[in-house]
């Protein structure tokens, strides 16, 4: 699942590496418009919705947060 | 706080375009992104094009054009009009009420009340609300309600969370006493802590217009805008609506003891189509069920983007069907409010371009 991910987050900001372990908004390779394409990308990849109360930067800071939260919808 | 109203009725609804439209390609150089990032980003918001004034133009351009359309096809008689509310940010004027410029220009009776109400993307149904509260009154019986605002003068155009989607709008709701019972159910709620979540800084007594708040400013995700432009925290707004909206919609379909099924459609501000489409699957309705193609055809007009959701989406139908519907505004204030209510067949439902 990681490697998909950061095929989605390259996709979306290519400049950056998204292998490194940082808080991708900390280091500035997210903003929160990034989220919005971000989760557009997610739901249609794993054909879930990711509810709008969970649409906060702290889900989408780490590749780790981002598994954990795909997990919670059941992706894989 | 729940509002319930009876034998009232809406009978016409005309939205006011500028013929003047800008799409997202003409102004994407001028944002501070690459143009792959902005396209992605046009994609999931549904940024496409909209409607703007030319400079000069301002609300009541817009809402005398629609008013005159009115009268001018027998639509409406200027004898009739016991009430002006007009719901706006972008008044002609601090003072006087724009209503009452309106009121004068059209040359209507002295024997009616004007009433300028400053709401913005919950403005449709608050202007509704206090329509049908005056048409309690004996000697009101036809209000005319218009939703208006020219805020693209405000918005920074190197702004990229904002310039996209602002589009200039009026719309002109006739609002009734009805013969046959009807039955209109509203709930509304405001939270002026969160007030300055969507503001424009400058320009009001705390802080007005000068040299210094025209200065531009770069922002940490590299928009450029001064304290005389709108700025929206628009993660913090996001997360309010996701947040707060679905509940309510829950709380006005049980006060109106009916199931989310019995609606038509949500016709709900409109946003951004990211946004209404993750509260659809939130309150759990179909999203064809839920028009969200308001930004992408004409911008966020602020309160006049519902009556653009059902003239722009059912216009022709509902001159002859009923509808039940659910309207939805929310935002600035910050304010979010819900309606259920029967509407149909309407004299007119249509939208005309300035």
């Amino acid at each position: 699942m990681k490697a998909k991910i950061i095929e989605i987050l390259t996709d979306i900001r290519s400049e950056f590496d998204f292998n490194e372990d940082v808080n991708f908004f900390q280091n500035g390779m997210l903003d929160s418009f990034d989220i919005v394409t971000l989760v557009t990308a997610l739901d249609e990849e794993y054909k879930i919705s990711i509810d709008g109360k969970d649409i906060i930067p702290d889900n989408f800071s780490s590749l780790n947060a981002i598994e954990s939260l795909l997990s919670k919808y059941g992706a894989k | 706080m729940n509002f319930h109203f009876t034998n009232k009725k809406i009978s016409g609804i005309l939205t006011i375009l500028p013929g003047n439209e800008v799409t997202f390609e003409d102004e994407m150089g001028n944002y501070n992104f690459s143009e792959a990032k902005s396209l992605k980003l046009k994609a999931a918001m549904g940024f496409n094009k909209k409607r703007i004034v030319k400079p000069g133009i301002t609300i009541s351009d817009l809402c005398l054009y629609g008013l005159n359309y009115l009268l001018d096809h027998n639509l409406l008689q200027k004898e009739d009009i016991d009430a002006l509310i007009l719901v706006t940010q972008s008044p002609d004027y601090i003072m006087p009420p724009t209503s009452n410029i309106i009121q004068g220009a059209l040359g209507l009776k002295s024997d009616m009340l004007c009433m300028d109400i400053n709401q913005g993307c919950a403005g449709y149904i608050v202007g509704l609300m206090q329509g049908f509260m005056l048409l309690d009154q004996p000697e009101i019986k036809k209000v005319v309600l218009m939703n208006a605002d020219v805020l693209s003068p405000k918005v920074s155009k190197r702004d990229r969370n904002s310039n996209p989607l602002i589009g200039d709008a009026a719309s002109i709701t006739i609002l009734e006493r009805s013969n046959i019972a009807t039955s209109i159910t509203c709930a509304l709620k405001m939270n002026g802590q969160g007030a300055f979540a969507l503001q424009i800084p400058a320009g009001g007594a705390k802080l007005p217009n000068s040299p210094e708040t025209a200065e531009m400013i770069e922002d940490a995700n590299g928009n450029y805008r001064s304290k005389d432009h709108l700025v929206m925290k628009g993660d913090e707004v996001f997360n309010f609506v996701q947040t707060e909206v679905p509940p309510l919609i829950h709380e006005v379909f049980k006060l109106a003891n009916i199931t989310k099924e019995e609606i038509d459609y949500f016709m709900f501000h409109q946003p951004n189509r990211f946004m209404l489409q993750k509260l659809a699957d939130k309150i759990g309705v179909s999203r064809d069920k839920m028009p969200s193609n308001i930004v992408e055809n004409f911008g966020n007009s602020s309160s006049v983007t519902i009556p653009l959701a059902i003239t722009f989406n059912i216009g022709n139908e509902i001159e002859n069907k009923h509808y039940k519907l659910c309207l939805s505004g929310f935002g600035v204030g910050l304010t979010w409010s819900a309606m259920v209510l029967d509407i149909g067949p309407l004299e007119f439902c249509k939208q005309i371009d300035y």
